[in-house]
């Protein structure tokens, strides 16, 4: 009933022939692609934008007075229109490109960190952030003298609410969190997180990574100051990654890296920087990549990020069900999908998550083994290392069957 | 499934081989894999150059641990030039699974040989005799 439903509005057999890679067979089998959450497949829509690109008018941007170059530009200025649309920003200019979203945060860090931190000042983060979110914190620490706070996780892998109360206060000038947890599936209450950053006068920026590219995201409605993302991990092209940041606190901030492009007048000593943007796109930026990113937009909006959302959203409660009947497996995180994404991360008693995946390998099975640049959060979850699997647009429950089959096999292999 | 989990792989994973530790060894090392989070340690007892007695405990998957089994099982009673000598070739061969073209898994296999020749030779350094300079 719920697969005829679902097949009614969301035609994954359809999607599925969009994506060349997934037509494969690995070891033998048909491949279950399990690791979106890392990084997605791409539809065909997005490989012939990149090859169209350099068939028909690769050249450089904001620089040729030729018809290539105008052709490139304009390509290039209209993925970023795409992209801020995507996201309801109050003006594409707000849209900076990265090389991911890693970049994006470290942008942020360096340009407004060093401008606006100094010792005494606290950022509040949570203990579910991927490495990406922390480091380029505990950088600026160093070389500020800010401290770090952590918002703890409960049992469930929801934020422990009352340690923001605890934790946040007139010193904090920053909240640094992710939406959806890569580990647990967690979704955060951002415009929650938001109004009590703001009422604090902090800056809030949301690692938005895990989110955009799997429901809809609206920075105004969450009320937001910076939020980041990947093209790579939303069916574009790996290489570019998403900076918005409102339009105030960007024209405010200095520029990130030097160079071409971001500059207005420049002499020996001396140089005026260019308006954002650009002030922040330092370098031949990755136009092609940009340009398919714009596609993959496209592609995504053409299905509706709300029926993927849904769809994902039905496979996620048929997987956790499924799982839960396997003996000796452990879910971390949200046990029912209130609030929560398609990452799912487990480990099986007695069996390292290195054998679970490359045992579920060579059932044709991809999931992700380690600790999922989330060693803090694995430290607290007691756990060396975890498996996961994430589920994107084109997953399948019959895949999230082989996963199950593939799990149990290996149970019992090892029991 | 399965070239990598041979029978005697999971027989050695769920019964390891001189698995524990030694009172007061005369080596005692151990090695991460950072990328994992497999650790091994490995103990031995030297005398007259002989390795008289070897143990190991580690985390990780069976992979690393059945590795670590075998190759405590190989190296007991042999010369410290003798387990100088015991490559990484030999030590495929022993477990006898293909991961020659796998770059992952390989780094799971060959930590156990890691722990064991730098033990081996950091006691080496720390009992060089003038005449040996």
């Amino acid at each position: 009933m719920t697969t005829q439903a679902a097949l009614s509005l969301f035609d994954v057999l359809s999607i599925r022939r969009d994506f060349p890679i997934l037509q494969q067979e690995i070891n033998g089998k048909p491949l279950a692609f399990l690791d979106s959450a890392a990084s997605s497949q791409k539809p065909r829509q997005v490989i012939d934008c990149l090859e169209d690109y350099y068939r028909r008018y690769n050249a450089n941007v904001h620089r040729g007075v030729y018809k290539l170059s105008e052709q490139a530009t304009f390509a290039y200025e209209r993925a970023r229109g795409k992209v801020g649309r995507f996201i309801n920003a109050y003006s594409h200019k707000e849209i900076i490109f990265t090389r991911n979203a890693t970049e994006a945060i470290n942008l942020v860090a360096r340009s407004w960190g060093d401008a606006n931190l100094r010792e005494g000042d606290r950022i509040l983060l949570s203990v579910m952030e991927h490495h990406a979110n922390l480091i380029p914190w505990q950088m600026l620490a160093q070389r500020t003298g800010a401290q770090l706070d952590f918002i703890r996780v409960d049992d469930e892998g929801r934020l422990v609410m009352e340690d923001v109360d605890r934790l946040l206060t007139e010193q904090t000038k920053l909240v640094a969190i992710t939406h959806q947890s890569n580990v647990l599936g967690t979704v955060n209450p951002i415009q929650e997180l938001a109004l009590r950053a703001h009422s604090f006068g902090a800056v809030i920026m949301v690692d938005a990574a895990q989110s955009v590219p799997h429901m809809p995201v609206d920075v105004q409605a969450l009320n937001v100051d910076f939020l980041t993302f990947s093209g790579h991990k939303m069916c574009a092209p790996t290489g570019i990654g998403i900076l918005w940041g409102r339009r105030s606190l960007l024209e405010a901030m200095p520029p990130f890296l030097g160079g071409g492009s971001m500059i207005k007048i420049v002499d020996l000593h001396t140089t005026t920087y260019a308006d954002v943007p650009a002030r922040f796109e330092a370098g031949t930026p990755a136009i092609a990549e940009a340009i398919a990113l714009g596609e993959a937009v496209d592609y995504l909006q053409r299905i509706g990020l709300d029926k993927i959302q849904r769809h994902e959203h039905e496979l996620t409660a048929y997987a956790l069900d499924r799982l839960s009947t396997i003996e000796g497996l452990t879910i971390y995180g949200p046990k029912t999908t209130e609030m929560r994404g398609g990452s799912i991360s487990f480990t099986l008693d007695m069996v390292h998550p290195h054998d679970v995946a490359a045992l579920l390998d060579s059932d044709g099975i991809a999931v992700r083994a380690g600790h999922h640049c989330c060693q803090p959060l694995h430290t607290l979850l007691d756990v060396p290392a975890t498996t996961r699997a994430s589920f994107y647009l084109y997953n399948t429950q019959e895949e999230i069957d082989r996963l199950a089959i593939g799990l149990e096999r290996t149970q019992k292999l090892f029991a | 499934m399965d070239d990598l989990y041979r029978e005697i792989i999971i027989e050695h994973h769920k019964h390891p081989h001189n698995a524990g530790v030694l009172e007061n060894p005369d080596i005692s090392h151990e090695e991460f894999n950072p990328l994992c989070g497999d650790r091994v340690r490995i103990d031995m007892y030297i005398k007259s150059d002989i390795i008289t007695d070897i143990r190991f405990q580690g985390r990780g998957c069976a992979i690393s641990q059945a590795s670590a089994s075998m190759l405590t099982d190989e190296i007991k009673g042999k010369s410290l030039d003798e387990a100088k000598a015991f490559g990484k070739d030999e030590l495929l061969d022993l477990i006898g699974i293909p991961l020659e073209h796998n770059p992952v898994r390989i780094k799971c296999a060959l930590l156990s040989l890691k722990t064991l020749k730098v033990g081996i030779y950091t006691y080496i350094g720390e009992h060089l005799d003038d005449e040996e300079l």
